[in-house]
């Protein structure tokens, strides 16, 4: 992919999470010049739901737009489904630094069989004594934890 | 052979959709915080699905359908859900045990559907099936959870299995655009689908101590839109705003 492309995009936050952006969460699949000059800029949603997405396309929009490039295109491809493991190493240590515990990663420990938990870090005090408090967190992405050493609750990206 | 490919995708979508609808009445009404969290994220994640499916069936249909008709201005006989998903809430073991027997079902579905030859169709599922997956696991812990918890929460999900279990069988009995899509080598065959759906049910019932109930009458009809009279509340409350300001946009 483009360079340039990618460094104007990595200016653009995702909403629920600003500490990522759009290319560190590993939702860009490719960048197209097209012969009659448009750009098109190919993304795949997280989860199907999540109501971030028009946000982020519209977003991705405006910086091009703002970066000189005229008619931007989105377009949204489903397939390869997105996976927490296209997040990049970088984009893992800022979820952290930021107090979300990031995806373990997918090939090792995320099970998706029933009733297979999955030993999460304390993004805090690196404690892996954890319980999960429930599926579910703040967004569709999130699960919530709390850390049995420092008592902190934290919010895990969950592995997809 | 593309109004069955339609009907087909509307039917995933109105599944989808319905459920969605139903599990985020509780928004604002769950019994503890996270798991208001939980089933208004489901809801999300099952309206995003019926989202991808109706913008799948308005380019098969063309013309001026769109999504947001597809959702907003069809009439209940026109739905194609099954009778399961538009059941009543009631209370929280009831709503549990519809996400359970449901998430079970498109777990199974859409893990073959990933493989279709149908490439939209494939790439939508691919992309549900963790999701998916993701609320069989979590509402296989409830069943287990309220099963073998207190005298109170167990005598719940014994009620709500009498009240949902007769809606099962039509899950696996295929209406017309089922078998078309079958015979097209788009789809599996549905009645594979049972056996495997029972086994699961009989592992979390059998850890959360209740009783798989014999084989008996199933109520059916949903799938070729003869619906229950609940749709229709759902419905005046869904599309009541498209309805009564033609066209208006958020």
């Amino acid at each position: 992919m483009d360079k340039k492309i990618l460094d104007i995009l990595s200016h653009v936050a995702d909403p629920e999470v600003p500490v990522l952006s759009v290319v560190d969460l590993g939702i860009i699949r490719d960048v197209v010049s097209h012969a009659d000059g448009t750009l098109e800029v190919l993304i795949t949603p997280t989860y199907t739901g999540c109501p971030a997405m028009d946000m982020i396309a519209t977003n991705i929009r405006m910086e091009l737009l703002a970066n000189g490039y005229q008619h931007p295109k989105i377009t949204t491809v489903l397939s390869p489904a997105w996976t927490t493991d296209w997040m990049s190493e970088e984009g893992k240590q800022k979820l952290k630094e930021y107090g979300i515990a990031p995806p373990l990663p997918k090939q090792q420990v995320c099970k998706q069989e029933l009733f297979a938990e999955e030993a999460i870090q304390c993004p805090r005090c690196n404690s892996y004594h954890t319980t999960r408090i429930s599926e579910f967190g703040s967004t569709a992405c999130k699960a919530l934890y709390q850390c049995q050493d420092c008592k902190e609750p934290f919010d895990y990206f969950k592995c997809h | 052979m593309e109004k069955s490919l339609f009907e087909y995708v509307i039917h995933l979508a109105d599944d989808a959709l319905i459920l969605g609808h139903r599990n985020s009445e509780w928004c604002g009404h769950g019994p503890v915080l996270e798991q208001d969290i939980a089933i208004t994220n489901i809801s999300l994640d099952l309206i995003g699905q019926a989202r991808n499916f109706f913008q799948y069936a308005a380019e098969i249909k063309g013309g001026d359908t769109t999504e947001d008709s597809l959702a907003y201005l069809r009439d209940v006989r026109e739905f194609r859900n099954c009778l399961l998903v538009e059941q009543q809430n009631g209370d929280w073991a009831k709503t549990i045990l519809r996400q359970f027997f449901m998430s079970n079902y498109q777990q199974l579905l859409y893990s073959r559907l990933q493989n279709s030859p149908d490439v939209q169709i494939a790439a939508i599922c691919e992309k549900a099936l963790k999701e998916v997956t993701y609320h069989l696991k979590w509402s296989s812990e409830w069943v287990i959870r309220l099963g073998d918890g207190t005298d109170e929460s167990h005598t719940r999900m014994n009620k709500a299995i009498d009240e949902l279990w007769t809606y099962t069988g039509e899950l696996f009995i295929p209406a017309g655009y089922e078998t078309k899509a079958f015979e097209n080598g788009l789809t599996p065959e549905l009645t594979t689908l049972k056996n495997d759906w029972l086994n699961r049910v009989a592992i979390v019932f059998e850890e959360a101590k209740l009783p798989v109930p014999p084989p008996g009458f199933s109520q059916t009809g949903g799938k070729q839109g003869v619906h229950t009279e609940y749709l229709g509340y759902i419905l005046a409350e869904m599309q009541y705003l498209q309805r009564t300001y033609p066209a208006s946009k958020w």
